[in-house]
């Protein structure tokens, strides 16, 4: 498992890398009423958002983590956003993206470093 | 915590906004809102009728009819015809008892000094907390601890003795739900607290929770939905101006901004409030843009998601030409024109106990 300082995690699952928001993140926006997510086949680039969540207290954005192509979304998220709450984790993955350079994923932190980030 | 007119408040408890929502809806939520001001308005004269007229000076309220142990809603307006607060003023006997908005306490009493002082004492409460019991469990929680308050209406205010301590309660909130707020004691107000959330049916709500249950019931907040810019017949506040103060009325105009109200009243305003539902799931927050086809016709001012009807609700301006309820309109949202529907408020039934 990697994570961002946007407070995303990439679990790298074969040929592809899945993406959502950590723990941390979740518990941080409270309660989460809306879900956005972006088309299936997008070329994406870090940093772009891409993704928008919306909680009971404020609207926030997710932003691509790596350069890569994006080839599945959880659509279970649009009808319930509120398994980013129950199972951020896990359930509640947001999409899963090809990555041609795997290597991108080496700069980002692992779980020890994120630990340290927020706490 | 977050800072709130110059008090930290808490947006949330551990249960979180959504809990809190449904927990007020389905049993009973205590909120804390000392930060409100409080003041007894005491006519010099000593009589209630006296005090009645003055406040009727400021506010197109009528005041001489509202009877001794009974509450009403009030706006101070000013000269342009726009709204300098809302409030809630009760007739206590021999005097009224006002509560206003914490961030404008200090204007209000600045104001009614300016302008009430030859006839009545204006005196700011300050050694009293202020709290609300709202539910449809709050009449059961409150009278375990009051007996007395399960016999009250809505509107209805009265002194209860508890435990050493007075309350001035009246039947009345900001959620849409039956229940109760409560003036007592600073010194009392924990213990106070502490007996009620120790009953099974009671929590405690933050201001987040507060905010979406406020707006399913289709209250106004001052400062967003309502502000010096908005006059009360824009605002659709009319029912809070009754005939007495209305054209040919017994008591007619007479308050600040009385020219452009009373014309209002009879032939309407350019713009009205209106309820606003979103069509998606995309909540459509204060200072969204609102379209008719290319036009712009008006803006959000309250948004959020609804946690009781699970669906994101909206209030804001629109040109009166759109204001007939069912009117499709789009929002802008994040460059998006998503449609919303012009919908009657409250958003859902209130429970009031008439």
């Amino acid at each position: 498992m990697k994570y961002t300082e946007d407070h995303e995690w990439l679990r790298v699952d074969g040929d592809v890398v899945v993406v959502g928001i950590t723990e941390h993140a979740s518990t941080q926006l409270g309660d989460v009423v809306f879900v956005e997510l972006p088309e299936p086949e997008t070329q994406v680039a870090t940093g772009d958002e891409i993704c928008v969540i919306e909680s009971v207290k404020a609207a926030s954005d997710i932003v691509a983590p790596v350069d890569g192509e994006i080839v599945e979304v959880n659509d279970a998220l649009v009808d319930n956003p509120g398994l980013v709450n129950e199972d951020p984790m896990g359930e509640a993955w947001f999409f899963k993206m090809k990555v041609e350079d795997m290597s991108q994923l080496d700069a980002l932190m692992d779980e020890d470093a994120y630990n340290d980030m927020i706490d | 915590m977050v800072p709130f007119a110059g008090y930290e408040m808490p947006v949330q408890y551990p249960a979180g906004v959504m809990k809190e929502h449904l927990h007020t809806r389905d049993a009973a939520g205590l909120f804390d809102v000392s930060h409100m001001g409080q003041v007894i308005l005491r006519a010099k004269s000593g009589r209630v009728e006296d005090a009645a007229l003055a406040l009727e000076t400021l506010v197109p309220v009528s005041l001489l009819a509202l009877s001794e142990g009974r509450q009403r809603y009030a706006l101070f307006t000013n000269e342009d015809g726009g709204i300098l607060d809302d409030l809630m003023v009760a007739n206590r006997g021999d005097h009224l008892f006002l509560v206003v908005n914490a961030a404008c306490k200090d204007s209000d009493i600045e104001h009614l000094r300016a302008h009430l002082s030859e006839t009545c004492d204006i005196q700011q409460i300050t050694d009293r907390a202020l709290v609300a019991l709202q539910g449809p469990k709050a009449e059961a929680a409150l009278a375990s601890l009051v007996p007395g308050v399960a016999a009250m209406k809505f509107m209805d205010v009265a002194s209860f003795d508890w435990d050493g301590s007075t309350l001035w309660v009246s039947r009345s909130g900001y959620t849409g739900e039956d229940g109760y707020e409560i003036s007592l004691p600073s010194v009392d107000a924990a213990r106070f607290c502490e007996r009620l959330v120790a009953l099974d049916a009671v929590e405690p709500i933050g201001l987040g929770a507060r905010d979406a249950l406020r707006l399913e019931a289709g209250l106004c907040l001052y400062g967003s939905d309502i502000d010096t810019t908005t006059s009360p017949v824009e605002g659709a506040l009319e029912w809070a101006i009754q005939k007495a103060r209305r054209r040919g009325g017994e008591r007619e105009g007479g308050f600040p901004g009385a020219d452009r109200i009373l014309k209002e009243l009879e032939h309407g305003a350019s713009r009205r409030r209106v309820g606003l539902l979103p069509e998606g799931r995309a909540p459509m927050r204060a200072g969204t843009e609102i379209f008719a086809g290319d036009q712009k016709v008006g803006h959000v001012t309250s948004g959020a998601f609804g946690p009781t009807l699970q669906a994101p609700v909206s209030m804001g301006y629109v040109d009166s030409a759109y204001s007939t309820t069912g009117t499709v309109l789009e929002g802008e949202v994040r460059g998006k024109r998503l449609p919303l529907r012009v919908a009657d408020m409250p958003f859902r039934q209130s429970n009031y106990k008439r």
